[in-house]
């Protein structure tokens, strides 16, 4: 074990799915023309005023009733002052001292190699803001564009405390968060468009030292995997100054996925004063028990119990759980599927094993799967009832993903149905144990691996459709019995 | 020079009785604009487009004609309008032409008002004098050596020259009942979140209200009537019934009980003012209300306490004018800095910078304490001595100003004397309550104002106060010399 204890809090910036912008009518809406979708308000004209987007209280509560966080009585919005092209009124409208949201807890499952482990990372807040616009630096030579149809998309800023110990808990944190997003419905969460972005405050510590070290910041981490990649090099890194005696700078750093390090941004002392003072255009925003209470009334399944219910409902194992009930889309998959199909376990069998490969081949998302669940369900069936065996069914299942079909109809215009005569498989067995004398006195002379020897012969005289439990059971009769 | 009616209420009669047509009327104001150049009331005028507007006005059916239907109006620049050139005074807006209208320039379009054009200011409403306009200082029509009072100036100034019977100003820390005051004129500042500030360039947004100026308190109704109501653009609009502030003016004073407060009437103030609120007040016991004392301890302290707040919400407000996107561009800029620092530098003038700075450092880490939240807390106890004092009275009685106009010049290069000048209009804004300056005596050749200040929504009353006082007076219908009444 290092002698170094990794101390990493999570800031997480959540796009919110409104239909329009958090203090403009404009629509919110990834992948418009360059500045199409910024009204005047976005473009910070003179004279325009914001306007709060109720949507985004609601969604914003959704939140912080499924990290069981404190909702304020009064929040309030605050200027933050500072200047680049991308902001169009030189502030964004943020939170600092009223945050929508308070102290909360989420419980995440770390997994590993001796099983998964639990644990709760304290959320200490979660606030509203407005986005900015994009500065595009590599389209018009030597200029910098703006685009702000980004301005004014509705943010939900969500501070962990500094709870995780080791990236793979970050990781953990992000996919939870992630999972709980999907499932409030008030993000895709979407890390490519940035509609879900991370920055993580990373220090170390001698292990056993109450007091935090100093921290880096490092920003721009859009997948888990950089998430990782970023937390594991930034702790080598603080690991090596300060085992050579250095001291770690406070300040802010970019991760470089390309060349998978960390580099200094800005160091604290050029940190800007943001100036932050209460917007004297929004009033402040009283959020009542009754309108939380209707919003508790409307909240969906998350993930954690709905994990505690496949186990019950389905009777899978924690692990299994796990992977088809923390993403609400492969869980709706799952839940379709086994409708069908019966059997949960061969279900998530198929569901993290097949489809899973089939769309990450084919860089799906489960939405949409090329093959339907109850159409999978019904291939699930056939296993089950013994007209195919597994072997086959991934034939049949390879034929739906590019032909698309029922299963059903596969299996009967391809003669897939499996073997199950006992009178034609008795003939084969008969037929290859009088054609392989030799394999046979072999057998029995106590070289009992060669059943394999005679199943293949089988298989390929019928096409891998003999039923392999019943030709098993035939051959070791014969070839055990004598005769 | 034609006759012509001098009021909104005159005007409107006689355009009802076809005595005039709205495009006479509007011909006149142009004329007199045009031969009043040199007093530079007016940053824009577009004479086609006003007189377009009056014949529509004159070709309007009866039936659907509002209740300004032909009205000229002079608009100060700090309103967007859709099209025309909006420049807040300033260097920095110059050339920027507005792509939407303000929501008081909806309302008072609909309402069939003729817009004459956009009338000279303080650079984004930061002066009590008119002096600190991109497009050079104003001059008071009552004596033209003087100031006309700020920031609302060129609006002032233009009634008071008879170029418009009327003109809507803002008023962040007395911007409309200053310049009213000094130049004779009616006005006022409505309740916070009266009317509307959507389209309205912002100087300090918890301050910032619109209101019209005028020669009458009667026209102010006329106007208010048309302006006032929540607008949903407006977070901070209320949705508060407006009532017919014309059909209310009417009602009679008596019995209604006036503050008299001896923590505005310091000895400071100059002894014609203090003449003028006496006889005001008296003028108002004979009309049958009960002059009644009233404590304002902390009204005073309003004046370093509007300087720290009133900068810093403008420090944020002015940042978005940094040369990308509008407004000036220095030339050729050599980096982003450089865009900022000389585009900035170049399009603001020297009172806006102060602010910027002012406010800038009183929000800073280490001083917000010390000057905002100290200076939050002097407003809070400004607005609790209000509601306190309101408990009591209907209105309060104060002076507008120290003294009368002073001469251009006189205190260009002493802000604090400047900003001195707002001591007795600060304190409306602060509380966000209504107030009405109205011309009640005469000073060295230059009008005087009083101040009539009321509880939050009270407009009606102070309206009722100030038509009860000119129905007694005169004080109204002095005209500088020259201006035909």
């Amino acid at each position: 074990m290092s002698q170094w204890e990794t101390v990493i809090g999570l800031e997480v910036h959540v796009q919110l799915a409104t239909a329009s912008k958090i203090f403009s009518g404009a629509p919110n809406r990834f992948g418009a023309e360059p500045n199409r979708q910024a009204s005047a308000v976005d473009l910070g004209l003179p004279g325009v005023l914001p306007v709060l987007n109720e949507a985004v209280v609601q969604m914003a509560i959704r939140f912080g009733l499924a990290v069981d966080a404190e909702i304020a009585a009064v929040t309030q919005f605050a200027r933050k002052n500072y200047f680049y092209p991308d902001l169009p009124k030189g502030y964004q409208i943020s939170q600092l001292d009223h945050p929508i949201v308070g102290r909360g807890h989420l419980d995440i499952i770390i997994p590993g190699k001796d099983g998964d482990t639990a644990k709760t990372v304290g959320i200490t807040r979660a606030h509203l803001e407005e986005d900015a616009g994009k500065s595009i630096h590599d389209q018009v030579p030597g200029l910098t564009a703006v685009d702000l149809n980004r301005a004014g998309t509705p943010l939900l800023e969500i501070v962990s405390e500094p709870d995780m110990r080791s990236a793979a808990e970050a990781v953990a944190y992000l996919r939870e968060l992630h999972a709980i997003i999907r499932d409030l419905g008030i993000s895709d969460g979407n890390m490519n468009e940035g509609s879900m972005r991370c920055d993580a405050n990373v220090s170390i510590r001698p292990r056993g030292e109450a007091k935090l070290g100093t921290r880096t910041e490092i920003k721009n981490l859009n997948s888990f995997r950089f998430l990782e990649k970023a937390i594991e090099f930034e702790v080598e890194r603080q690991q090596e100054i300060l085992e050579a005696g250095g001291r770690i700078k406070q300040e802010t750093r970019l991760y470089d996925s390309e060349r998978n390090e960390t580099r200094s941004m800005r160091s604290k002392e050029e940190a800007e004063d943001y100036r932050y003072f209460p917007d004297p255009d929004l009033l402040p925003v009283t959020i009542t028990p009754a309108q939380i209470e209707a919003v508790r009334a409307e909240m969906p399944e998350l993930p954690r119990a709905r994990r505690e219910r496949f186990m019950e409902q389905h009777g899978l194992s924690g692990y299994d759980s796990r992977m088809v009930a923390s993403d609400h889309a492969t869980a709706a998959y799952f839940e379709a599927c086994v409708a069908v199909a019966g059997d949960a376990k061969l279900t998530a069998n198929w569901v993290m094993g097949e489809l899973a490969s089939v769309l990450n081949r084919e860089e799906k998302d489960i939405d949409a799967a090329p093959v339907a669940p109850a159409a999978l369900g019904r291939l699930i069936s056939r296993i089950q009832d013994d007209t195919i065996s597994s072997k086959i069914a991934k034939t049949v299942f390879e034929i739906m993903v590019k032909d698309g079909g029922e299963p059903d109809d596969i299996i009967e215009a391809r003669g897939l149905r499996q073997m199950s005569d006992s009178g034609e498989l008795e003939r084969l067995v008969d037929s290859v144990i009088a054609d392989n004398p030799h394999q046979v006195t072999q057998y029995r002379a106590g070289k009992t691996k060669l059943l394999g020897y005679f199943v293949g012969q089988i298989m390929k005289a019928t096409g891998g459709k003999a039923n392999p439990g019943q030709l098993n059971e035939l051959l070791r009769a014969r070839l055990d019995g004598g005769s | 020079m034609t006759t012509m009616p001098d009021t909104l209420g005159k005007a409107a009669k006689a355009l009802a009785s076809g005595q005039i047509s709205s495009r006479e009327l509007v011909s006149t104001c142009i004329a007199r604009i045009d031969a009043g150049r040199h007093l530079n009331a007016f940053v824009s005028i577009d004479a086609e487009r006003a007189l377009d507007a009056a014949a529509a006005a004159d070709r309007r059916p009866p039936a659907e004609r509002g209740p300004l239907n032909g009205l000229p109006i002079a608009i100060k620049d700090i309103f967007c309008q859709s099209g025309v050139r909006t420049t807040a005074g300033s260097r920095m807006l110059e050339h920027w032409r507005a792509p939407y209208d303000a929501a008081v320039i909806e309302r008072l379009t609909a309402a069939g008002a003729v817009l004459l054009g956009k009338t000279n200011m303080d650079e984004f409403a930061m002066g009590s004098s008119g002096e600190n306009s991109h497009f050079g200082a104003t001059r008071n029509p009552w004596n033209e050596n003087h100031v006309p009072g700020g920031s609302s100036s060129g609006s002032a100034a233009a009634v008071a020259a008879g170029m418009a019977p009327a003109a809507l100003g803002t008023d962040t820390g007395g911007s409309i009942r200053q310049p009213a005051a000094f130049c004779g004129l009616t006005g006022l500042k409505p309740t916070y979140g009266r009317v509307s500030r959507w389209g309205m360039i912002a100087f300090a947004s918890s301050l910032d209200q619109a209101g019209p100026m005028a020669w009458d308190a009667a026209d102010l109704a006329l106007l208010l009537n048309v302006m006032a109501g929540v607008d949903h653009r407006d977070s901070t609009s209320v949705d508060e019934p407006v009532p017919d502030y014309t059909a209310s003016l009417t009602t009679s004073i008596r019995g209604l009980r006036i503050g008299l407060s001896a923590d505005l009437l310091g000895d400071d103030v100059d002894a014609d003012v203090r003449a003028t609120v006496d006889a005001s007040r008296k003028v108002f016991e004979s009309l049958g209300a009960t002059i009644v004392p009233v404590s304002l301890p902390t009204a005073l302290a309003g004046v370093p306490a509007y300087y720290v707040l009133a900068p810093a919400e403008a420090s944020a407000n002015l940042a978005r004018f940094d040369g990308v996107r509008f407004g000036h561009r220095c030339a050729d800029p050599q980096s982003l800095e450089d865009l900022y620092l000389r585009s900035r530098s170049e399009g603001f003038g020297t009172e806006v910078k102060r602010r910027i700075l002012t406010g800038t450092y009183a929000l800073s880490v280490g001083y917000y304490d010390a000057y905002y939240l100290q200076a939050q807390k002097i407003r809070r106890l400004i607005r609790d001595e209000f509601l306190a004092a309101f408990s009591n009275v209907d209105a309060i009685l104060a002076p507008t100003t120290p003294s009368p106009a002073f001469a251009l010049g006189e205190k260009t290069d002493d802000p604090v004397a400047m900003y001195l000048q707002d001591v007795f209009t600060i304190p409306a804004n602060l509380a966000g309550i209504p107030a009405l300056s109205m011309p009640a005596g005469m000073s060295g050749g230059l009008p005087l104002g009083v101040q009539l200040l009321g509880p939050h929504f009270g407009e009606a009353k102070l309206l009722q106060l100030a038509h009860a006082f000119q129905q007694a007076t005169d004080h109204h219908l002095r005209r500088p010399a020259g201006v035909p009444a």
